[in-house]
């Protein structure tokens, strides 16, 4: 239903031409889980922010192409977008404590979404913020909906945040880590949610974070991220089981392991990503890499068979 | 609600007090200020000094005469001026009140209504032709001191262009009872209403294209965005609406100080007989009860001002309500 083609994201700033998406292609399907991971910087939210059309930023520069349920959406006039944003492809982000306007009630600011797309009354869209809430599990929803952002928990916000997303029944839904805010417990509730309403409402989610552990417990399919550019894509299992890019490899190393003994000490991927304005013409993790050869001063190219890693170690050239 | 109410008058009792003794204070203190000899006169013998001392009772020790001052002020209300004897000094107060009220508030609105307009055009067209050209505006009317614009104002209205059909209607300088003849009230306030709000159009303005600009950042708003609302009606209902809050601290803090006579210079330009002009011209022959009377008044005011503000404030933001 959404695919990405040749994703390129440039920022015009002082020091000059900032490349922060690299040619970056991938698909989604109805109804399936797509995690992307990667460090911070690595263009995660800027990626999916494109798609969504919410890239402000007069100095940006987006190329490539979004194509939504077959229509183009890169050039796609405000308007028209406007008519998707919400209703098609809703977003959720990072962190719900300012994620909502501290002047209205959550009912007042779901309500708000639903009349903005459709012609109904204030009453029914009341009904509606009341019967959202409900899903997402939160207590008395006819009363909290009364409630301002600032009288709820973390947890029960970033609910408030899902279910207004939710509020339209849209068929792709970005999540941009939404549990990242959170504290351990909460975030395994919200997870569950996640879960749970995507199997309701049969929407396609695209869950962004970077952290492998939510990516082996929510995804379908992973997109492995790394400066700008798809380091590995492929199932969840293939990935997990065979990682084929050493970046991979790398973060799963990093995750603790579920049984067995504790290791003495979390293995951590030594090294800075790079900063985007001295990138380097070869591949952009071989500076931290334990297993570059001679290939990698060139730019590998991402393999195209269900399962792709941009390294030379596995597509030599 | 009560005890907020009781702790604001509560507030409003210790600034009166506080203030009231420091203006006592000061006068006694300012050397060439001694009331008894300004009242004899320069030559006045030492006898007619002392006589005057007695009448006046500056005899008398300083709390004792302050409590009488303060005496005469809120409960008998017959306080005197130094300066001509027998003028009652609290009924001319309370005359002036409703002169000052009238400049400020109808100034006031236009200065909010104005103010927020420009401000949120300019954040709506931020970097355009337009934007840059209220904001230049704004620094104008920002920098144009204000009796030198009301004398500018005057000069055209009163006499270069006053019998030409833009500026025939203005009548001539002074107040117009609002009961007895309320059209030459709004008549004879237009022009002073415009030159006292253009200060504050321009700074609200500035402030509030300002406060826009770093609201259309907030997460809130690339919720509002991802929502698929147009951008009218996310600077308006969500930026605007939050930036507001900032919006009534300052307008609080000002109105208040003008009610308290800081108009003092429109209304000597326009011969507007106001608490600022009443102040501005006790001081000028430091006639110390007229001052305090006018100083009472002005922080009584403020202070009000700071409640009506607080009232708002609770109507805006729904974080202040709970705590
Ligand atoms: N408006 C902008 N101007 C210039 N550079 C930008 C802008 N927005 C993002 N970037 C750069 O783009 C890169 C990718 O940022 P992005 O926010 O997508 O990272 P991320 O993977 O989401 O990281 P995180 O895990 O911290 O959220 C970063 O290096 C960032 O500095
Ligand atoms: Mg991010």
């Amino acid at each position: 239903m959404l695919s990405v083609r040749d994703l390129r994201v440039s920022f015009c700033t002082e020091q000059g031409m900032v490349q922060a998406i690299d040619g970056v292609s991938f698909d989604v399907a109805e109804g399936e889980i797509l995690g992307v991971v990667g460090e911070s910087g690595s263009g995660k939210t800027v990626s999916l922010l494109a798609v969504m059309g919410l890239i402000t930023d007069p100095n940006a520069v987006i190329e490539g192409s979004i194509k939504y349920q077959g229509r183009e959406l890169v050039g796609l006039s405000a308007k028209d977008m406007r008519k998707l944003r919400g209703r098609e492809i809703a977003m959720i982000f990072q962190d719900p404590m300012t994620a909502l306007t501290p002047v209205y009630t959550i009912g007042w600011q779901i309500a708000e979404q639903i009349r903005a797309h459709e012609k109904i009354s204030a009453k029914a869209a009341e009904q509606r913020a009341i019967d959202l809430l409900q899903e997402v599990n939160i207590p008395n929803p006819a009363e909290a909906i009364h409630l301002y952002p600032h009288q709820l928990s973390g947890g029960m916000r970033q609910r408030a945040v899902i279910a207004m997303a939710l509020s339209c029944n849209p068929s792709l839904l970005v999540a941009d880590e939404p549990t990242t805010a959170l504290d351990v417990t909460v975030q395994a509730q919200i997870l569950d949610l996640v879960r749970k309403l995507q199997k309701n409402y049969k929407s396609a989610v695209v869950f962004i974070t970077h952290d492998m552990g939510v990516i082996a417990e929510i995804a379908d399919r992973v997109m492995v991220m790394y400066a700008g550019r798809i380091a590995e894509r492929g199932s969840k299992r293939e990935l997990f089981s065979e990682p084929q890019h050493p970046y991979t490899q790398a973060l799963l190393d990093s995750i603790p392991p579920l049984e067995g003994k504790r290791p003495h000490r979390l293995k951590s991927i030594p090294g800075a990503p790079p900063a985007l304005l001295h990138r380097s013409t070869g591949c952009a993790f071989a500076p931290r890499c334990a297993k570059r050869f001679d290939a990698c001063v060139n730019m590998p190219i991402l393999t195209a068979n269900g399962h792709d890693a941009a390294c030379f170690k596995v597509n030599p050239i | 609600m009560l005890l907020a109410i009781l702790r604001r008058v509560g507030q409003m009792f210790f600034v009166m007090v506080g203030i009231s003794m420091l203006v006592f204070m000061i006068f006694f203190a300012t050397p060439g200020a001694d009331p008894a000899s300004r009242i004899a006169g320069r030559n006045a013998s030492p006898e007619i000094l002392e006589a005057v001392r007695k009448s006046f009772g500056f005899d008398q020790p300083f709390y004792v005469q302050y409590l009488i001052m303060m005496k005469k002020i809120f409960i008998t209300g017959d306080l005197t001026s130094f300066v001509n004897r027998g003028w009652k000094v609290v009924p001319a107060v309370l005359d002036t009140i409703p002169v000052t009220l009238s400049l400020v508030i109808g100034a006031a609105i236009l200065w909010v209504i104005f103010g927020i307009i420009i401000g949120t055009v300019a954040a709506a067209t931020r970097g355009s032709w337009l934007d840059k050209l209220l904001m230049i505006l704004g620094l104008i009317g920002i920098s144009m001191p204000v009796y030198w614009l009301g004398e500018v104002m005057n000069l055209v209205t009163q006499s270069r262009y006053h019998d030409t059909w833009m500026f025939s209607w203005v009548p001539p300088l002074g107040y117009k009872n609002l009961s007895s003849d309320p059209k030459g009230w709004f008549l004879t306030l237009i022009i002073p209403w415009i030159t006292l709000a253009i200060l504050y159009i321009g700074l609200y303005g500035r402030v509030l294209r300002a406060n826009l600009i770093e609201a259309m950042q907030e997460d809130y708003v690339r919720t509002a965005r991802a929502k698929g609302l147009s951008e009218t009606r996310i600077l308006l209902r969500h930026a605007l609406r939050t930036s507001l809050i900032s919006f009534v601290t300052l307008f609080g803090l000002d109105f208040g100080a003008l009610v308290g006579g800081s108009a003092l210079l429109t209304e000597v330009v326009f011969d507007l007989h106001g608490v600022g002009k009443l102040t501005y011209d006790a001081l000028q022959n430091l006639d110390l009860p007229v001052i305090m009377t006018t100083v009472m008044y002005a922080s009584f005011f403020v202070v009000l001002a700071n409640a009506l503000v607080d009232v708002v404030y609770i109507l805006l933001d729904p974080r202040v309500r709970s705590v």
